[in-house]
């Protein structure tokens, strides 16, 4: 479809957020990925996220690595600059061009082939850094763009389209983040975009690393009896942590819960995250909890989503490297540079 | 056997045990020297591994001011029982072994055409010290200052350095100057008074500075605006990332806020090094990332990337021997050929060739400014044997007018007065894009990097005209880099000679005294040094005014010769490679001895050789 110009036309009634932009300035170019493909839901809700968050367009770095998913950052914000990088190693990138400049939006889309497989070793120490960053990973458990090729989260005793078992044990990248000290993690479905939307926006307000993994059925290679991550499977299997209602500290509170439904998460602009639980106790302030618990469920099969885990009191990489406040990017040679007087005691030191 | 005299003009060598503390006190040695005016040219051999294996120092004691290594040892500074055969065997006739005589050695053991000077150091230690840290460390100023009183120098140079060294600790200064004379008393009283090698007081040393190029390259980062380095340590470059991340601290912490203008990343690995530099070039941050061959190896993918997306990035490869783990702590000029052409597909890149630590801050400040102005990766290819050792230079430079060259960056302003944008079309003739950074419109610049192809406006396109066109105009980009580049330096001989000769890097020194010394005798070679890649069309017009050209260098590959027959076209019979790639430096011996032996073979016989050696 990529002959088709999307109309740059735009329908007078609807009106522009906050920040002036209309919704049609956060969408990119047409998708090319299959039809029904759950990558361009993930776009659908990156594109509502942030138009509902009233984020400039052009402050958001969008980068990915290589693959369908990675293709996604042409099909959302059209004024924002995006980096197809190499396989596997868009975090690397991610994390120079946040040194860089420390006031952008960074958004790291990869998939499941991408971050789970060649990607694996920079997936890990990006989230070990506190890179600030909002990463998605677009999990399908197959190569899309090689055909249908198992990917390492593909479940264990799961079959190809082609009717192969996999033998080899899934990586669980939830449960990596988990463990590596992402501040933010979830885990969301391209089917159900009223839970993805305020978890992207939760995300997004969220400092540190917050990692999102999304299941996103794959309708060419892995939609098929026998596999765990079809629409029909993950619709089956999808037990919900917690239901996520995004608040951003303007608008009043007026939906009643009754006691003990509700947890608050303040995270550290003052904005708050309402969620509403579904699953008991579960907390999302507790890290060794929250990873027993997926344990739990996964050995029963079921695809545990929603907000897993929030550090209210998170640090980025700026933080630990006590960066000064402007962007790199913008100091010139007269904040850089020690001058001559300061060359000329080192020439001394060194007779 | 006549024992060697010689007054500021020989080798000293000591075989050490790595990690006994042996490198301050050789440092010392060699420093002591220079405070008497006299150059001197040291090099560390030293193992990968950090304690128990043999290491040397080399102190080559020049008044002339020849820095390359010269070969040949005429005191032996013998201190590690298992090297001692081999250490023993180097030393020249009628040189010197000085060696601890604490317990007996056969005489077997020594040679009959050397001098030997035993001096108890390990007995004298003992008593003198109950700590065995203190044994051992002051052993080595003791011999520090036996050789002082051997050698003539003056101890009061040596106080100098060590008032230098511990100010502010003074139980550590009182105890190093105790040493030195215990070392220097016994022998004067026990040790023979006519030794050979003298040091005399001499002014040739000047302004000159005394740094290793690991530390200028650091600095020439500092000075040039890099703000983001990510490295992953390797030998011989770990010390140029630690040395930057030195001189930031010192210079570059906001003395308000006590915040960094800096980024320093150590990574997991060289790939994500070079992925986190190019990020932050992408992002309009300075960034660089210093390696070795391995790490270069490892780069490669993403070296493509930054080529055909044209980000600024800044590696400094300090070459070690190859290839694979090769010879980690050995210096070879052996990543030529993999750094010119890195990555799949056609590829070239922007290298440069400092010969010394001055050159290494030049360098690598320049580098950062030719990585934005050309839009691609620039190599700064230092090595082993400029990177770690220290080396007698000429002071840094800089002018505090000098802004940094950004290159084509479209502002806001631009974009909002509709100034036309296309990320990957060649506006100005130049080959070079305009580029924007991210954030700088609401609207308008913003673009897609992509390693993919594209077209002008840099939108994906597998099309063969916007593919030809994109590959063109990097060739023309390549083009206006030999500009911008440093430039060459002839050395002409004192006659016309249909001989030249093409040398770069850390082979200048040795270059310098072998072609006076072919000079001598009266073999005349007009020399070039390369400073950078792509070359300007003076170097082939050099090698057009000669019929024959030597091209001389560290690698067993004549990795620069293969570079020139390639990029000109130059038929490679014209080219005679001379090369030198053991894991030691180059010296003026071997390129003298090897030139001057192609230059008999081809019967040359030079206009005044009536007057030279007959």
């Amino acid at each position: 479809m990529t002959y088709i110009v999307k109309p740059k036309l735009h329908h007078p009634s609807l009106g522009c957020n906050a920040a002036g932009f209309t919704r049609r300035d956060y969408e990119g170019a047409v998708s090319t990925l299959c039809a029904g493909c759950g990558h361009d839901s993930i776009s659908a809700a990156i594109i509502q996220a942030c138009w509902e968050l009233d984020i400039q367009p052009h402050r958001v770095a969008k980068l990915s690595g290589i693959g369908c998913s990675s293709k996604t950052p042409t099909y959302f914000l059209s004024a924002s600059h995006g980096f197809n990088t190499v396989h596997g190693r868009m975090p690397s990138v991610l994390t120079g061009a946040n040194l860089a400049n420390k006031e952008l939006l960074y958004l790291g889309v990869s998939g499941d082939g991408d971050s789970a497989s060649i990607g694996i070793g920079q997936f890990v120490h990006a989230i070990r850094r506190g890179v600030n960053m909002v990463y998605i990973v677009e999990n399908n458990g197959v190569y899309g763009l090689t055909k249908g090729q198992f990917s390492a989260t593909a479940d264990l005793g799961s079959k190809s389209k082609k009717g192969v078992t996999n033998t080899d044990n899934p990586l669980d990248m939830v449960g990596m983040a988990l463990q590596l000290g992402a501040s933010f993690v979830a885990r969301g479905f391209s089917g159900d975009k009223s839970q993805l939307v305020p978890l992207i926006k939760a995300a997004i307000k969220h400092k540190g690393a917050a990692f999102i993994d999304v299941i996103s059925p794959c309708v060419a290679f892995n939609n098929h009896p026998g596999s765990t991550k079809s629409y029909d499977y993950v619709r089956e299997h999808n037990e919900a942590a917690n239901r996520l209602d995004f608040i951003d500290g303007r608008e009043e509170i007026t939906v009643d819960y009754a006691e003990g439904e509700l947890i608050d998460v303040t995270q550290h602009d003052g904005n708050v995250i309402r969620l509403r639980k579904l699953a008991g106790s579960y907390s999302p302030h507790d890290r060794v909890a929250a990873m027993n618990y997926l344990h739990e469920r996964s050995a029963k099969g079921e695809v545990v989503t929603g907000l897993l885990y929030v550090d209210e009191d998170s640090h980025d990489l700026h933080g630990h490297m006590n960066t000064v406040s402007a962007p790199l990017n913008r100091l010139g040679a007269k904040e850089l540079s020690p001058g001559t007087v300061a060359l000329a005691k080192i020439n001394a030191a060194l007779r | 056997m006549k024992p060697i005299t010689a007054t500021n003009d020989f080798v000293v060598k000591f075989a050490n045990v790595n990690g006994s503390g042996s490198a301050s006190a050789n440092e010392l040695f060699a420093k002591s020297i220079l405070r008497m005016g006299v150059p001197v040219s040291p090099r560390n051999i030293f193992p990968s591994n950090i304690q128990g294996l043999p290491t040397w120092y080399e102190v080559r004691v020049t008044e002339r001011g020849w820095l390359g290594r010269r070969g040949g040892i005429d005191l032996m500074v013998a201190m590690n029982p298992q090297t001692w055969d081999a250490d023993v065997r180097e030393i020249e006739p009628g040189g010197y072994l000085f060696y601890d005589s604490t317990r007996p050695v056969p005489a077997s053991k020594f040679r009959d055409d050397i001098h030997v000077i035993g001096m108890p150091l390990t007995a004298i230690c003992n008593r003198t010290y109950a700590d065995a840290r203190q044994r051992q460390l002051f052993k080595n100023i003791m011999y520090v200052g036996a050789l002082s009183a051997l050698l003539g120098i003056d101890p009061a140079e040596i106080e100098k350095l060590f008032a230098e060294q511990y100010k502010g600790k003074e139980k550590l200064l009182d105890s190093n100057v105790k040493a030195l004379h215990l070392g220097r008393d016994y022998a004067k009283e026990h040790l023979p008074g006519d030794f050979g090698l003298r040091v005399k007081r001499a002014n040739a040393v000047g302004e000159r500075i005394f740094v290793d190029g690991n530390t200028a390259a650091a600095l020439g980062c500092v000075y040039g605006g890099a703000t983001v380095c990510a490295w992953y340590p390797i030998t011989p470059s770990s010390s140029l990332a630690e040395g930057f991340q030195k001189y930031c601290m010192k210079f570059r912490v906001d003395p308000e806020t006590q915040e960094n203008k800096f980024a320093i990343v150590q990574a997991e690995d060289e790939i994500a090094s070079i992925g986190m530099v190019v990020g932050a070039g992408w992002n309009g941050a300075r960034a660089f990332t210093t390696t070795s061959g391995p790490g270069i190896s490892l780069m490669n993918e993403f070296i493509g990337l930054a080529y055909f997306a044209e980000i600024p990035v800044t590696i400094i490869d300090v070459q070690r021997g190859g290839p694979s783990t090769g010879m980690p702590t050995r210096t070879q000029q052996s990543d030529v050929l993999a750094c010119a052409y890195a990555s799949h597909g056609d590829t070239k890149h922007v290298l440069l060739f400092p010969e010394d630590p001055h050159e290494c801050f030049d360098f690598s400040a320049q580098a950062l400014d030719l990585a934005d102005r050309l839009q691609t990766p620039i190599f700064v290819l230092t090595d082993l044997d400029i990177g770690m050792n220290q080396r007698l230079c000429a002071p840094f430079e800089w002018d505090d007018a000098r802004a940094y060259d950004r290159g084509k960056v479209m502002t806001t302003e631009e974009l909002e007065a509709g100034k036309y944008f296309g990320r990957y079309k060649d506006v100005d003739g130049d080959g070079i894009p305009w580029r924007t950074y991210p954030a700088t419109h609401p609207k308008r610049g913003s673009f897609f990097t992509r390693g993919t192809s594209k077209n002008p406006e840099a939108r994906y396109s597998e099309r063969g005209d916007d593919y030809l066109y994109n590959m063109q105009r990097l060739l023309k980009k390549f083009d206006t880099a030999k500009s911008l580049l440093p430039q060459p330096i002839l050395h002409a001989a004192k006659q016309k000679s249909k001989f030249g000769a093409i040398y770069y890097g850390s082979t200048s020194p040795a270059m310098d005294e072998a072609m006076a010394a072919l000079e001598a005798d009266g073999l005349h070679v007009d020399a070039l040094r390369v400073r950078g890649f792509p070359f300007p069309d003076s170097v082939v017009d050099f090698i057009a005014a000669h019929d024959k050209v030597f091209v001389v260098e560290q690698n067993r590959d004549a990795q620069l010769r293969s570079l020139i027959v390639n990029e000109f076209g130059i038929a490679p019979a014209q080219l005679v490679p001379v090369l030198h790639y053991d894991g030691t430096p180059i010296t003026a011996r071997f390129i003298a001895g090897a030139i001057s032996e192609h230059m008999q073979a081809a019967k040359v016989v030079s206009i005044d050789s009536k007057a030279a050696h007959s």
